[in-house]
């Protein structure tokens, strides 16, 4: 790990007057930036603690219903938050879809929308990478890349955003609310992260020393809060990323859909939402063939970009079974093992 | 640069000065202050090894920066027994076989001490297993630690109802 000088400013304005030096770098609990700190990925020269800022810790439910969460709250308690997770039930299965239980104790909001992607070779600093050194090249390309993009991706990075919490986010229309040095502004999370393009190294639409304070999820996304299922596929059956993942929630009036929402994760370099699948299933009656088409349609554009064609086949399938269990209903509890195809009943157990 | 924090260490309280803000809670824990309990496994919030609890809640002590900790209350291995009563945790894992070279044992054993203070597995080992899945056994010691973190977790009950009544 590089040397660092470590401030603690007091209230936002301090943290976001002190970002604007070159080189800083914000600190929440540190669960990604310290990991990449360890392994020289990341050398920032001044650490800015976030992590005790008044005021960034509380979950707040406006008048018209929607609800603003501060970016310090950490995921663990976002996900347990019974509010939250009535409103919105596939948030929470995919914050506890994610890492570990210590982790989300420790994981906080703003951490889990910027963590820089998992790629290997953005962590081997003797590797060429187009994001760590701009320019360098990308040695994904024809490395050992079965887990990177099928969607999105260019010639210069193929890496994917590996947030399980973001998918639902872009899903629901959340936004997040960021303070820099020109004042405060807004960004829908569907635009905060990039595609690569020819400058991968900007990974997302912050500009530099802006922060994160929050990030709001509108009421109307609770109206799809009886129909919705967050599924992630892993190598192993919790904590471990996504290989694929899907969100989908379903309104359902008279026995059609009214509205859909659906966004696929780990494929792309931002959670991807589809709404030209969203849209062919508006009016229809709900049927798997119905399912099928959306998935095909959201998968349409998708093409390997290395030893990974695999995933563009289980992201349709992944996306007709999330479909499926969304219509089958919101569990009545949270699943023993969240966002799980091979979760059963409550109670029941996947080891034989 | 040097830091100055103040922490309670298994119900202790210390003044720490950080020559170097580079030390994260398991660096302190084991080279500064000598409580080695706390083992490193893998260093990168993979393993679970390194779990303590900060403030009553179980996070890994290798991904955390002790001089982002001022003020915090840490509990680790040492600070479970009193005198020579194990805490129900560590006598459910003697009891369940819940180990065996016990390596990841003390991270296991604060995982779950946390995990019965959550109070979200109920008495369902799928929840269990789940809920501890943040920390790897080498020596695949999984049934004997789901047995004692429902061991515990009775006891723990139990010992509440008496004190209560
Ligand atoms: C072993 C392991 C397994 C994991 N598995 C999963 C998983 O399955 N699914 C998943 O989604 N995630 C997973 N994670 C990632 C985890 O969710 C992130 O590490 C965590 O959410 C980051 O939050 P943090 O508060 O620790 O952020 P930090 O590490 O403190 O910060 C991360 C980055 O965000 C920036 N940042 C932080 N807060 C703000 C803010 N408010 N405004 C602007 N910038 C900010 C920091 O400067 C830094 O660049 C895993 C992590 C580990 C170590
Ligand atoms: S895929 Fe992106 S992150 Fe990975 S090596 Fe290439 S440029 Fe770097
Ligand atoms: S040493 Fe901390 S998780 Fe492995
Ligand atoms: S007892 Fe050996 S690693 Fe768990």
């Amino acid at each position: 790990m590089n040397r660092f000088d470590f401030l603690r400013p007091a209230s936002v304005a301090e943290a976001v007057a002190a970002a604007a030096e070159p080189g800083s770098a914000y600190l929440a609990a540190g669960t990604n930036l310290l990991d990449l700190m360890k392994i020289g990925a990341s050398r920032p020269e001044r650490l800015i603690d976030i992590s005790r800022l008044p005021g960034l810790d509380r979950i707040e439910w406006l008048a018209d219903g929607s609800v603003r969460i501060g970016a310090m709250v950490r995921n663990a308690d976002l996900a347990y938050d019974a509010r939250l997770a009535k409103a919105f039930p596939s948030v929470a299965e995919a914050l506890l879809s994610g890492a570990s239980a210590q982790l989300r104790n420790a994981a906080t909001v703003g951490g889990n929308l910027m963590q820089r992607t998992r790629c290997a070779y953005l962590q081997d600093t003797a590797s060429a990478c187009n994001r760590r050194v701009p320019g360098s090249g990308c040695d994904a390309l024809y490395g050992e890349n079965r887990l990177h993009a099928v969607l999105g991706w260019s010639e210069n990075c193929i890496a994917i955003h590996p947030s399980d919490f973001c998918v639902p986010l872009v899903a629901l229309d959340a936004v997040v609310e960021v303070e820099g040095a020109d004042g405060r502004r807004e960004i829908v999370v569907d635009d905060l992260h990039r595609l690569p393009g020819a400058t991968p190294e900007k990974e997302t639409a912050l500009a530099p020393g802006e922060l994160i304070v929050g990030l709001r999820l509108p009421a109307a996304a609770a109206a799809f809060s009886a129909n919705s299922r967050y599924l992630k596929l892993r190598e192993r059956t919790s904590y471990a990323f996504a290989v694929v993942s899907a969100m989908a929630a379903l309104r359902i009036e008279d026995g059609t859909i009214s509205e859909a929402r659906l966004a696929l994760g780990a494929i792309a370099a931002k959670p991807w939402r589809v709404r030209e699948a969203e849209a062919a299933l508006l009016g229809v009656t709900p049927s798997v063939e119905a399912f099928a088409r959306a998935a095909e349609i959201a998968l349409a554009e998708a093409r390997p970009s290395g030893d990974n064609a695999f995933k563009i086949e289980l992201a349709r399938r992944i996306t007709v079974r999330a479909l499926t269990l969304a219509l089958e209903g919101t569990p009545a509890v949270m699943p023993a093992l969240p966002a799980s195809p091979f979760s059963t009943d409550p109670g029941a157990s996947h080891v034989a | 640069m040097s830091l100055s924090i103040s922490l309670t260490i298994n119900r202790q309280s210390r003044t720490v000065t950080l020559d170097d803000p580079r030390v994260t809670l398991l660096d302190l824990l084991r080279e500064h202050l000598y409580l080695t309990g706390t083992k490193k496994g893998c260093d990168r919030g993979q393993c679970g090894a390194c779990t303590v609890l900060v403030d009553g809640r179980r996070i890994n002590s290798c991904l955390s920066l002790a001089a982002s900790l001022d003020g915090a209350e840490i509990t680790t291995i040492e600070g479970l027994a009193v005198g020579e009563a194990l805490h129900p945790v560590q006598a459910a894992f003697i009891a369940c076989d819940g180990f065996q070279c016990g390596y990841c044992t003390p991270g296991q054993i604060m995982s779950a001490v946390g995990l019965i203070a959550e109070g979200r597995a109920g008495s369902d080992p799928e929840r269990i297993r789940e809920l501890m899945s943040g920390n790897l056994c080498r020596c695949g010691a999984y049934q004997g630690i789901t047995e004692a973190v429902l061991e515990a977790q009775k006891t723990m009950t139990a010992e509440k109802g008496r004190d209560a009544a």
